[in-house]
């Protein structure tokens, strides 16, 4: 039966089930643990957040703290999914992604094509990503886009409970590399869960909020903007669609068009910076397949092609907002039938 | 007298809904259970019915409007209740409420129960009398009730069952039939009112022959198990399904209209059907229950002698409503004009309404005005007590299996048979129990 847990517990869920569930899976990662070196329960914290609190003692041996090196962890959980075991490898912050990119996209992601099919490489990459709790530009950046770029990767970013527990057990299944991104201010948020282990195919968005006026395109913390918005146009007349997309390779494409061909009218809301990101990639493929459905230009709600930065200010001035989405949404809505 | 028109709450999630449509005007007289408005939910839309006799002095709510569930929709009362006092009514109503206060809001919430079948979730509304229990069908759950339970608890304790391999109960397959005996044990229940939709029908059907003294009275609706046929696209598509997309059309073969499979419904069905093992679940169901696009089990209902109650909606694109004729001789039988396989759903409040006289009624539930079905070997029986073979030979001869009360009437006054006692005498009955 379902109940209210939090995102966080939601993934920590779905970690110990799957665990239960088969002995292959492992989890490792800095301060996964989080025991300072002490071999004790008491000490483990289960990482920086205590996302994985509590699989350290439930599961012994499959539970591992590691060195502070990315290159080592996920090379390791590259080599661990050829031989047999499905890693569950955590990099804290995607921030550190650049020192460990060749396991990721030149070795993890080509195994299947390198090895005409014969390969598979299970491993799952959980890592924090998302501005808007003041750690500056090191530590606050959304990178899914350079993932979504690589073939041979599979890129999920959830937004809500629900969606986090059933993607995580459909990636840990999953036969090949996942980046699962963990959006550091949606791990308090709340919302109905099962009890039960369910798996949540990959190319499946979720239709929000049904609207024939405007398409608004999103993931991870956007998602919960998008809504917000979503809500204040509703007031004004202007019904929106607000499509999550779960996964943003593989993509659900057949969602978003067939909601452009009813609406005629799109907004992409994206975390990551503007050039050569999602929202960017969304636009085009709408632009060329569904040209002539449009009614208006495609807006892009984006941060600025900017670092994250750290004034408290700027940060919050940085970010889409609620009400810069509904500004790009209604410059592009047309006259409100009932304002 | 004043009565409250409050906004329902059809289904454990249900917080508020939307007035679509007022159904009658300020200064309509109103029965018990007349549609007064139309009002749409997150998960399907319903029509809403009058609590209590009276005149609508006052359509509070306007349309288009959203309300919490247990909010004013409109004011009842008679005509001697002045206007002043339905003011002070509305206003103190609306000065005291709080959504999500009211007993409507909280709602019963769903129980579990651990028995040698499995982990079984149900949820119980309404207490004293004899209980009634209702068994939803393929894939469906306890919340396919959501129309249903709280106006048939009216001094009944109604119970929604998860079946195994369904809602919140366990995934492992098992014995439907040992699952429901499993459940009515747990819950100390001696003999009950079954109610069962599609395969929840058959199961029903089967403890009623099982063991008939458990079942005070069997309501099949649109139920499995009366004939052959069954759609395989609709069991098929449902089990693979795993999307949005590929779910809609197959839901939409539920209803006679299609409009009513809303989006938050899809997303209820695939959140159920994501969870471990129910794939495996439904599929052991269905090589069990339909293989090949058949149904395997079809039963032997004529030896049921009870109280019998079959309703089916004549769109039914899942289990044709021909099957209907199977029914035995005593059974009351309702073909629902515009309605899919879910008349529970679709005609919510039809529904209830036939069951309610029904379980009032015992054997039958129809009313003086209507045509009244009696069994052939009813009117033979009397014939023969009355000593007038010859009568009764024709009778046997000359009329159908199930005896309409007005299409037959010229050969009922030559039989000198008095109608009208005829169906008192089947009313009277008691349940055949045996």
């Amino acid at each position: 039966m379902a109940r209210t847990i939090t995102f966080q517990q939601a993934i920590n869920e779905a970690l110990a089930q799957e665990m239960e569930r088969d002995p292959s899976v492992v989890v490792f990662g800095e301060d996964v643990v989080g025991g300072a070196g002490a071999p004790g329960e008491d000490d483990a914290w289960g990482g920086v957040l205590g996302v994985t609190k509590g699989l350290y003692p439930k599961f012994p041996g499959r539970v591992l703290d590691t060195p502070i090196s990315e290159s080592a962890i996920v090379g390791a959980a590259a080599g661990a999914a050829a031989s047999g075991l499905r890693p569950v490898a955590e990099l804290m912050f995607v921030d550190f992604v650049g020192v460990c990119l060749d396991q990721i996209y030149n070795q993890a992601a080509k195994f299947r094509y390198m090895f005409g099919g014969k390969a598979v490489t299970p491993m799952v990459i959980r890592t924090m990503f998302g501005a808007g709790i003041r750690a500056a530009s090191q530590h606050s950046q959304s990178l899914y886009p350079i993932f979504t770029h690589i073939p041979g990767l599979k890129v999920v970013v959830p937004s809500t409970p629900y969606d986090a527990k059933g993607l995580l057990i459909q990636a840990i299944r999953d036969d090949d590399p996942v980046i699962f991104l963990e959006h550091k201010v949606l791990y308090t948020v709340e919302g109905d869960v099962p009890e039960e282990a369910y798996a949540i195919p990959f190319a499946e968005a979720n239709v929000l909020r049904e609207g024939d006026d405007v398409t608004l395109v999103a993931v991870g913390r956007m998602v919960h903007l998008a809504e917000q918005a979503a809500e204040a146009l509703a007031g004004e007349g202007i019904e929106c669609e607000v499509v999550d997309l779960r996964t943003t390779s593989p993509l659900d494409e057949d969602t978003i068009l067939e909601s452009v061909e009813n609406t005629g009218r799109l907004v992409v809301v994206d975390e990551a910076n503007p050039r050569c990101g999602l929202a960017a990639d969304i636009v085009a493929r709408v632009t060329q397949e569904a040209f002539g459905e449009l009614k208006a230009p495609p807006r892009m709600v984006t941060p600025p092609h900017t670092p994250v930065p750290f004034s408290p200010i700027l940060e919050d001035a940085y970010v889409p907002t609620p009400e810069t989405i509904a500004e790009a949404v209604r410059s592009i809505a047309g006259a409100p039938a009932a304002a | 007298m004043i009565d409250k028109l409050g906004m329902p709450k059809w289904g454990l999630s249900m917080t508020e809904g939307r007035l679509i449509e007022w159904l009658v005007d300020e200064g309509a007289e109103l029965t018990v259970g007349d549609e007064v408005a139309e009002v749409e939910t997150e998960k399907i839309n319903g029509v809403v019915e009058a609590p209590a006799a009276g005149i609508l002095r006052r359509r509070v709510a306007a349309e288009n409007e959203v309300i919490p569930v247990g909010g004013l929709l409109g004011v009842i009362a008679d005509a001697s209740v002045t206007e002043a006092e339905i003011d002070a009514f509305v206003a103190d109503f609306q000065a005291g409420f709080v959504p999500g206060e009211t007993e409507e809001d909280a709602g019963p919430q769903p129980q579990t129960v651990a028995t040698e079948t499995g982990v079984l979730r149900f949820l119980v509304q309404g207490e004293g009398g004899e209980p009634l229990v209702l068994l939803h069908g393929f894939g469906g759950d306890l919340g396919n009730w959501l129309f249903n339970l709280d106006p048939l608890s009216g001094g009944r304790p109604v119970y929604a069952l998860d079946l195994p391999g369904h809602g919140g109960s366990s995934k492992q397959p098992a014995d439907l039939l040992a699952a429901l005996r499993a459940f009515l044990d747990s819950q100390g229940i001696a003999r009950a009112h079954l109610a069962g939709h599609s395969m929840g029908g058959l199961v029903a059907a089967d403890l009623a022959l099982a063991e008939p003294d458990r079942v005070l009275s069997l309501t099949l609706i649109a139920p499995a198990g009366l004939g052959e046929e069954i759609n395989r696209e609709y069991i098929d598509g449902f089990i693979a399904a795993t999307g949005r997309r590929d779910l809609k059309p197959v839901l939409q073969q539920l209803f006679a209209d299609p409009g009513l499979v809303t989006r938050s419904m899809i997303d209820d069905v695939l959140k159920y059907k994501r969870l471990d093992g129910v794939r495996e679940a439904l599929q052991t169901l269905r090589d069990r229950l339909f293989p090949d696009g058949r149904q395997a089990r079809v039963v032997a209902l004529d030896r049921y002698g009870g109280p019998l109650l079959v309703i089916w909606g004549e769109r039914d694109e899942v289990i044709p409503a021909a099957h209907a004729q199977a029914a035995p001789a005593q059974a009351e039988t309702h073909v629902l004009a515009d309605v899919g396989h879910s008349p529970h759903m679709e005609a919510a409040g039809e529904v209830n309404r036939l069951l309610e006289r029904f379980l009032a009624g015992g054997q039958a539930g129809r009313s003086e005005e209507e045509t009244m079905l009696v069994p052939k070997t009813m009117i033979v029986e009397q014939l023969r007590a009355r000593g007038d073979t010859e009568a009764a030979e024709r009778a046997d001869r000359e009329l159908g299996e199930k005896v309409d009360t007005e299409q037959d009437a010229g050969l009922l006054a030559d039989l000198q048979i008095d109608t009208r006692k005829l169906v008192e005498s089947f009313r009277g009955q008691s349940p055949a129990v045996g």
